[in-house]
């Protein structure tokens, strides 16, 4: 018989914690729809999408019944949409974007990612057709995730791109400008983009992916931070082993629905994401779990070190908990998603400097950051060029999802609403980095890419 | 196939009765049993053989949770396998 005591720690964890399965995802590769003729590469999209993920949703909910975990998203990744429409033009994408959303809605998953380039080192004609048709593709779509990876450690950094990328935000913000520029939260310029990710808003089916495979990310903030709570005042290394247990139990969750899930769908089983989701939710908050430790608010002295201890010891319980893991794998630190970093931030304690430093030790990177609407093109690329220094020179991943919201100044809030939550604007440097910025080319690969 | 049934809430006469009468009803065969109350809060988990259910998961677990709510308890079903996993390496 089954441990009592474990038994309801597991009850406790579900339904006191919030511990659920934040996505099941489905990658899809779009490689054998490739066509010349417009008209019928949309139609082999459509029906390669959903003729795969047919069953996706009604099979994740069979499974949210038998095991009794709310499985919160069901999603789908797709090879990125560049390679696909390489022949396309911006129009071209557009139309794409809008039967890539009917393909998601058909199915009703929450999010469709891969509308996606990857252009580190270059731009192909394809990709940057692509790019200039995000704005459109986001501001008529609601399911649809965009990712650019303008970096790698191996490549150095694409800052054309970056430059680009910051004009590319600034046209999202204002298209979405009704819905306090929600399109940029649909966006994440990235370095080092994993190909395995199942998380939005970067997933993405890399190339090297099987022609369909099943990719989950657990979550359970709450669940550490009770953990942590119930430790009391331990000394570092007992600390480190409590989140390793509890990040343990976590993801042999997370293995049995990617598992089962990929059994029942008769798709292979990829990798589980290790990474710690936070929901705007109370008790759902990564915050909590760094306050916990002995923060008197997150954002303080000592928050690198406490999320540093934590993402560490989150992999190490986690990765023998799984036959895989991938993907982003570390501790979320997305600003306006997590209940514990929005209060840090409308109290001032968090600031962009220290989101920065945070990123060097997790991942993934500036995420759902909202500043304000006014803020020049070139200073969001001086945001990104930072931010993508840190992955690139570090060797993971980074990235950079802010929204500088249309019509909204320093103080204000941006309501984003459902996970994506809402955020205070925060305040920005007011001078320039523009002639940095307009230099153009690239910056080389650091030195220790250079491994073999 | 096994599950876990949990059933929490304030005590009072007649909750192993009507669990179990429920779980008789439709074809699940307990097999293990433990239950305790803590000051009033009653807590009994069961664990059932499903081989013989007369009805499918989802159903059986909907009757149940319904058999519950009206006797003021809350009940779960859920498949062995989450504890296992879990729980053990």
């Amino acid at each position: 018989m089954l441990n009592t005591q474990d038994i309801l720690e597991t009850i406790k964890m579900i339904r006191e914690e919030n511990l659920d399965i934040r996505t099941v995802t489905m990658g899809i590769s779009l490689f054998d729809c490739i066509t010349d003729d417009p008209s019928r590469l949309e139609e082999k999209i459509y029906d390669k999408i959903t003729g795969s993920a047919r069953r996706l949703v009604s099979v994740c909910e069979e499974l949210e019944r038998t095991y009794g975990i709310p499985i919160v998203n069901k999603r789908i990744s797709v090879t990125p949409i560049s390679y696909i429409g390489a022949g396309l033009s911006p129009e071209g994408f557009v139309r794409l974007a809008r039967v890539l959303e009917r393909a998601a809605t058909e199915l009703g998953v929450n999010f469709i990612g891969g509308y996606s380039a990857h252009v580190q080192k270059g731009c192909i004609k394809g990709a940057a057709n692509l790019i200039e048709s995000i704005p459109e593709a986001l501001s008529e779509t609601t399911r649809i995730c965009s990712s650019i990876n303008v970096a790698t450690t191996k490549a150095g950094i694409n800052m054309d791109a970056v430059k680009k990328m910051g004009e590319i935000i600034k046209k999202t913000a204002y298209l979405t400008r009704d819905n306090d520029s929600i399109g940029c939260a649909k966006l994440v310029v990235f370095a080092n983009i994993p190909e395995d990710n199942p998380f939005m808003a970067g997933a993405v089916h890399g190339i090297g992916e099987p022609d369909t495979v099943i990719n989950v990310g657990v979550s359970g903030p709450g669940v550490v931070a009770a953990a942590i709570k119930e430790a009391g005042q331990c000394d570092f290394s007992m600390l480190a082993d409590t989140v390793k247990k509890i990040a343990f139990k976590i993801t042999r969750v997370g293995q049995l629905i990617a598992a089962e899930a990929a059994n029942r769908l008769g798709v292979p089983y990829g990798i589980v994401d290790l990474s710690l989701a936070p929901t705007p939710a109370k008790g759902d908050s990564v915050a909590e779990i760094l306050e916990n430790m002995g923060l008197e608010r997150t954002g303080t002295h000592g928050t690198t070190a406490a999320l540093a201890l934590l993402n560490d010891a989150v992999k190490k319980g986690g990765v023998m908990a799984s036959s895989h893991v991938g993907g982003l794998s570390g501790a979320f630190i997305p600003v306006s998603e997590d209940r514990g970093m929005i209060n840090a931030a409308v109290c001032g304690t968090l600031t962009l400097e220290k989101l920065e430093a945070m990123t060097a030790v997790c991942s993934v990177g500036l995420d759902m950051i909202a500043i304000p609407g006014d803020t020049e093109a070139s200073t969001i690329s001086g945001i990104i060029a930072d931010e993508i220094s840190i992955g690139v020179v570090n060797n993971k991943t980074t990235a950079v999802r802010v929204i500088p919201v249309y019509g909204k100044e320093e103080g204000d809030i941006a309501q984003f609403g459902g996970l994506l939550g809402y955020a205070p604007i925060m305040p920005l440097k007011s001078e320039s980095c523009a002639a940095f910025i307009n230099r153009g080319g690239r910056i080389p690969a650091p030195i220790h890419s250079l491994r073999n | 196939m096994k599950a876990v049934v949990t059933v929490t809430g304030k005590d009072k006469v007649g909750i192993i009765a009507m669990a179990s009468a429920e779980c008789a009803k439709y074809g699940a065969n307990i097999v293990d049993i433990s239950q305790t109350v803590m000051k009033d809060y009653f807590a009994m988990i069961m664990l059932i053989e499903l081989d013989g259910l007369t009805t499918d998961f989802a159903s059986f677990s909907d009757k149940l949770q319904i058999a519950g709510t009206e006797a003021g308890v809350d009940i779960r079903v859920m498949h062995e396998d989450i504890f296992n996993t879990m729980h053990k390496i």
